[in-house]
């Protein structure tokens, strides 16, 4: 690690303040910063820790929820108003992980994880563009079962790490954020990016800009809502696949479906095109599967994730059928 | 404000760097808390901060001021055994003995989440009390490997211990 200093801020504007300048880093639990600045992937100056912002789950008035960006993974997975009200969400967080790595990890560092590809690790022995931009990228052409099949660019085939971001994604959740011009909300779609020829930016934030909360807009249909993930081993293992998933059914038609991806791209992936063939449809199985072919219509393997494609189309209808009870 | 560990004050490091696990070990000479993957893989490192299992070579010991750390050298009461630690000889819930502190305080943490009913990614209803069961105990503590595959000796003596005081 190279040497840092340490400060830690009470509140948001303490840690705009103490952020400011230089190559500074918030610190949340650090199970991925302080990996990564293990590994001198991260290398930043002066790191401020920001798990003294609010770690509060409150209702908005609309019904929804706040959630400061220092609530814990495991407190926001366990919350009743969560676990009620957007189930996709606690499954998520609990399928993400270990239970020691989840009771440490906030909310808005989860947010800002980085990637697991193995290449963006590897600093003795691989090139890659997010790590040094312009290097070149040694993932395309090399080991490719963990990687991207959606929106990738030839500069960066990395998938984004988080389990809980799906359901995020699936659920329209509000990013907002604290920077020097003052405070904004972002759509969670709007907050990822693909690659294109810029990797090394994970998201569209500004440097020296805060997570300060995230909100979750009502959604009364969510209470039946859940997440799958499909992975190498039973527990403790990053997503091949995942599908965060809501449907709302009237008299055997769809009504609306919100539907989100994990493990196909560089960012998680909102299935904007299945939920629009999808409401209005009657809710079988047959629906479904013709949602999730024209999702992955654009779907690209490479040299050995190809099996990525057919097997998300199986989730989506899977998890579509077992949340409508539709049958073929 | 300096870090408790075992119930003692101990001063923060000077260097920022220095993780909590390097703290225990390097700093205090408790060298119970072992180093496996030093990458928050392995669980060989877990503690409780405060009762909640953390990993403490992810953990920068100057995050923690203020807050109590409980190693497995503070678990027994005076010479004798945690029934835990006397629960993992009596199973066999090890052979080579590294991922054994781990385990036994991941166990405790473990313990302490389920009696305030947090759900795991096995559990069927997410509304319900906590159950448990061998499949539960085996998701619950899927952060803690152990390489000699005394898992199921390791289940067996939880089962026995902390999972029995929760159900009884």
């Amino acid at each position: 690690m190279t040497p840092f200093s340490y400060a830690r801020a009470n509140n948001a504007a303490e840690a705009l303040q103490l952020g400011r300048g230089g190559a500074a880093n918030y610190l949340g639990g650090g199970t991925n910063l302080v990996d990564l600045m293990r590994e001198t992937i991260a290398k930043p100056d002066r790191l401020v820790d920001v798990t003294g912002l609010s770690d509060a789950i409150t209702d908005t008035a609309d019904d929804g929820l706040l959630i400061g960006a220092a609530v814990r993974n495991t407190a926001l997975a366990e919350h009743p108003a969560v676990r009620t009200r957007y189930p996709m969400l606690s499954r998520a967080i609990l399928a993400g992980a270990s239970a020691q790595i989840r009771n440490m990890a906030t909310v808005g560092g989860n947010l800002l994880q980085r990637t697991r590809c193995t290449y963006f690790y590897d600093t003795d022995g691989s090139r890659c563009n997010k790590r040094v931009p312009g290097s070149g990228c040694d993932a395309v052409g090399g080991f490719t079962r963990i990687h991207a099949v959606l929106g990738a660019s030839p500069a960066c085939v990395a998938t984004h790490p988080s389990d809980m971001c799906v359901a995020l994604a699936a659920l329209d959740a509000v990013v907002h954020v604290e920077g020097a011009g003052g405070a904004r909300t972002l759509s969670f779609g709007d907050l990822h990016r693909l690659p294109g020829d810029r990797p090394e930016l994970d998201t569209v934030l500004e440097v020296g800009e805060l997570i300060t909360a995230i909100e979750l807009p009502p959604l009364p249909f969510a209470a039946s809502s859940t997440y799958r993930k499909v992975r190498d081993r039973a527990s403790y293992a990053f997503a091949l696949i995942s599908v965060a998933a809501a449907i709302d059914v009237v008299d055997g038609e769809i009504r609306d479906v919100r539907l989100a991806l994990g493990g196909v791209a560089h960012k998680p992936w909102r299935a904007t095109t299945a939920e629009a063939l999808l409401r209005g449809r009657p809710a079988t199985e047959a629906a479904f599967r013709d949602a999730a072919i024209a999702e992955l219509a654009d779907a690209r393997p490479l040299r050995d994730n190809g099996f990525k494609i057919e097997l998300a189309k199986r989730t989506i209808v899977a998890v579509l059928g077992d949340l409508s009870g539709a049958t073929a | 404000m300096p870090i408790l560990v075992n119930g003692s004050a101990v001063a923060l490091p000077n260097d920022p760097r220095v993780s909590l696990l390097d703290l225990l070990r390097e700093g205090l000479h408790l060298s119970g808390t072992k180093k496996g993957c030093n990458q928050g893989a392995c669980g060989a490192c877990t503690v409780l901060v405060d009762g909640e299992r953390i990993l403490s070579c992810l953990a920068l010991a100057v995050q923690y001021e203020g807050r109590s750390v409980t190693t497995i050298e503070g678990l027994s009461d005076g010479d004798g055994l945690h029934p835990l630690q006397q629960a993992f000889i009596d199973h066999d819930g090890f052979q080579c003995g590294y991922c054994t502190p781990g385990q036994i305080c991941s166990a405790i943490g473990m313990a302490a989440e389920a009696k305030r009913g947090v759900p795991s990614h096995v559990s069927a209803d997410l509304s319900t009390d906590v159950r448990l069961t061998r499949e539960e105990l085996q998701e619950r503590m899927s952060g803690n490997l152990c390489r000699c595959g005394a898992h199921n000796g390791i289940i067996d003596a939880i089962r026995d211990t902390v999972a029995a005081e929760l159900a009884a």
